[in-house]
């Protein structure tokens, strides 16, 4: 028994590290801020420092609190889906990729597809044309809406 | 009487055509996203902070307004129909409203939900009315050590109440002030936690935090840990008017409800949660129905829902007297009081009296059109809870790119959203809240501010947070609220080990 609850009082001790670690760098960070001479007292490093202490106490106290199993993960997350989570994050990176060089809309319709994958739909077709819809509805409304062009691209340089 | 002269201006405002257009169009936008579970108003508005440039201020501040009214109304519709909260705050309103629901008494529930929140709505925006000016006239005593003290205290309740541990909230909270942090100093001129990035020298937009935490984080923590089993919907089959036990037993949590609601929403205790939670118990303790709860008992709709609306208008007591937000969504409305270059905080009432008037007037038509929008039209959203998961979620993702590459157009910031949603999916999956980091990315930069005026008055002597009375209780109460809790839990296992 307790295999589920060392296993997440494992993970609590890791994000305390992680919080630790995040802290170290913070301090790095911090360090290389040049401060502002005459005003050192409360100059532009105090309150930076601060922030990396907090976080540093507070990665540690999440490491002592994960060993004495003082606050367990009280959701249930469920089961972990890779496949999903795939699907999402090749639609994030294609949108990133290719928004500047194809343009919003079909980057955007491109992430609407594989989104909705991810989330169990197996309609291709039916996907395709209504994140195209979305897009191009969107687009044309911050246009005539707001004045701003979305950058351009190879739906958006037809208008 | 000053007051509703004020008010009576605020209404010429407010009914003015354009405004007027805009609050219907917030009530609606606010209505569909409480509907919509995964979309709440800190998104929303995050999302359409562009609007601010084009938009004039009075207009805007109404739309956002209007849109956190709203989804408070919308949520309770999605808790009682599909047993999923549509936000937060509407939670508890899942456990007696869907039990209700699933007694053919749907109608019923999303009545006292509608009637309650317009009941309550109404009390808090005219508590809100009359305590602005007085809480200004306290405020402009305040220097910049009470402003500082403020909203240390705001951080640790904000970081502190209802989350599930207090170490887990101040990290997300210390996360937030980093955020708000980087960029260039103010003051000084240095640039800080910018790691050699040109385009960070700027600081990271809210609208990246806000979408990056809320949407893809979001999105990506469902695509990966969905639930198999998919929540029904209830079909509303009874009458959406109440009958006379139903009044009968709703019109006392109604009036409980929101004077629970508006002094937990003004005071900085994280939102619209707590006070749903409080009403909740209330409601179970004073039944004469007690074996009801737990089965559909309609106190436990009525009281929740009122405290949750009425607390909304208390959250605007000191974003609007003190330029305090006190939850995820009120930060952002402050974040675009600075993109209209306006200074929130008690010179606002004398300086914008238009604005804050109109806005507060603009909450009384608010809340009659949310009564109209949520009962007779209730199958438009209905509808609206139609929309397939995968059609929705590909949506959010679209307009979460629209709402952050839209106006900038630089895939720095998309890499910093999809950075922003990794980390709001970590948040997620390892139990950390979200919007203490909203609060603190927001509030951060403005207490930095305050400690360092308040530091240069006393030339450099921290004793200066300990000297003033005010600044001291704040602090005192401050550290209460991180104590307290540590305290009791050793106390209790003392008790428990004593036995």
């Amino acid at each position: 028994m307790n295999r589920h609850f060392s296993s997440t009082n494992r993970s609590g001790f890791f994000v305390g590290l992680a919080v630790l670690a995040f802290a170290g760098i913070l301090a790095w960070q911090t360090a290389l801020i040049p401060h502002g001479g005459a005003y050192a007292q409360v100059g532009p490093t105090i309150v930076p420092w601060m922030v990396t202490a907090l976080l540093a106490v507070l990665g540690i106290g999440l490491m002592i609190e994960s060993l004495f199993q003082r606050a367990p993960s009280s959701e249930d997350h469920g089961e972990f889906g890779i496949h999903a989570l795939s699907w999402l994050v090749l639609g994030l990176l294609l949108n990133l990729f290719l928004i500047a060089p194809l343009g919003f809309i079909i980057a955007s319709s491109l992430l609407f597809v594989c989104t909705a994958r991810a989330f169990g739909s197996t309609r291709l077709l039916r996907d395709a044309a209504i994140g195209f819809t979305l897009a191009l509805i969107a687009y044309i409304a911050f246009d005539r809406l707001l004045g701003y062009r979305i950058g351009g691209g190879l739906i958006e340089n037809l208008f | 009487m000053e007051t509703l002269s004020y008010l009576a201006q605020g209404f010429s405002v407010a009914l003015a055509p354009e405004n007027l257009m805009w609050s219907l169009v917030g009530v609606t936008i606010g209505t569909m996203v409480g509907v919509l579970p995964g979309i709440g108003p800190a998104l929303t508005i995050a999302l359409l902070l562009p609007l601010t440039y084009q938009v004039d201020a009075a207009s805007a501040f109404m739309l956002f307004a209007g849109i956190y009214y709203g989804a408070m109304y919308g949520g309770s519709t999605t808790s009682i129909l599909l047993n999923t909260p549509g936000e937060t705050a509407t939670i508890v309103t899942a456990i007696e409203g869907n039990k209700m629901a699933r007694k053919g008494r749907a109608g019923a529930a999303l009545a006292t939900a509608a009637i309650g929140s317009f009941v309550a709505g109404t009390i808090g925006t005219i508590l809100l009315t009359f305590l602005a000016a007085p809480v200004v006239d306290f405020a402009l005593r305040f220097g910049p050590a009470e402003y500082f003290a403020l909203m240390v205290l705001a951080f640790i309740t904000v970081s502190a109440v209802l989350t599930s541990s207090i170490l887990r909230g101040l990290t997300s909270l210390g996360m937030g002030i980093f955020l708000g942090l980087i960029g260039i100093d103010l003051q000084t001129g240095q640039p800080r936690f910018t790691f050699g990035i040109v385009e960070l020298l700027d600081g990271i937009d809210v609208i990246v935090v806000a979408v990056g935490l809320f949407a893809i984080g979001e999105t990506l923590y469902l695509a990966a840990y969905r639930k198999s089993a998919g929540a029904e919907l209830i079909v509303v089959k009874d009458s959406i008017w109440m009958k006379a036990e139903d009044w009968k037993r709703s019109w006392k949590p109604w009036l409980r409800g929101a004077f629970i609601g508006f002094p937990l929403g003004a005071i900085p205790a994280g939102g619209a949660e707590l006070p749903t939670f409080l009403s909740y118990w209330i409601e179970k303790r004073l039944s004469k129905h007690k074996e009801e709860f737990g089965h559909g008992a309609i106190e436990g709709v009525a009281g929740p829902e009122a405290a949750n609306n009425s607390s909304t208008a208390g959250v605007l007591v000191p974003l609007l007297a003190l330029g305090l937000p006190t939850s995820a969504t009120a930060a952002i409305i402050l974040s675009a009081f600075t993109s209209y270059g306006i200074q929130p905080g008690p010179t606002l009432l004398t300086s914008q009296p238009e604005l804050v008037w109109g806005l507060i007037a603009s909450l009384y038509v608010a809340n009659v059109a949310l009564l109209v929008l949520n009962l007779p039209l209730i199958g438009l959203w209905v509808k609206i809870l139609q929309i397939p998961r995968p059609l929705l979620y590909g949506g959010i993702l679209v307009f979460a790119t629209l709402g952050t590459y839209g106006i900038s157009q630089s895939v720095i910031d998309l890499a910093l959203l999809y950075a922003m949603g990794v980390m709001g999916f970590l948040m997620r999956r390892f139990d950390f809240p979200v919007a203490p980091v909203i609060i603190g990315m927001i509030l951060g930069p403005l207490a930095e501010q305050e400690f360092r005026r308040a530091m240069t008055i006393s030339q450099g002597d921290v004793g200066i947070f300990f000297q003033r009375p005010l600044s001291l209780t704040l602090l005192v109460i401050a550290l209460v609220a991180v104590i307290g809790p540590l305290a009791w839990r050793i106390i209790v296992k003392r008790k428990m080990a004593l036995r």
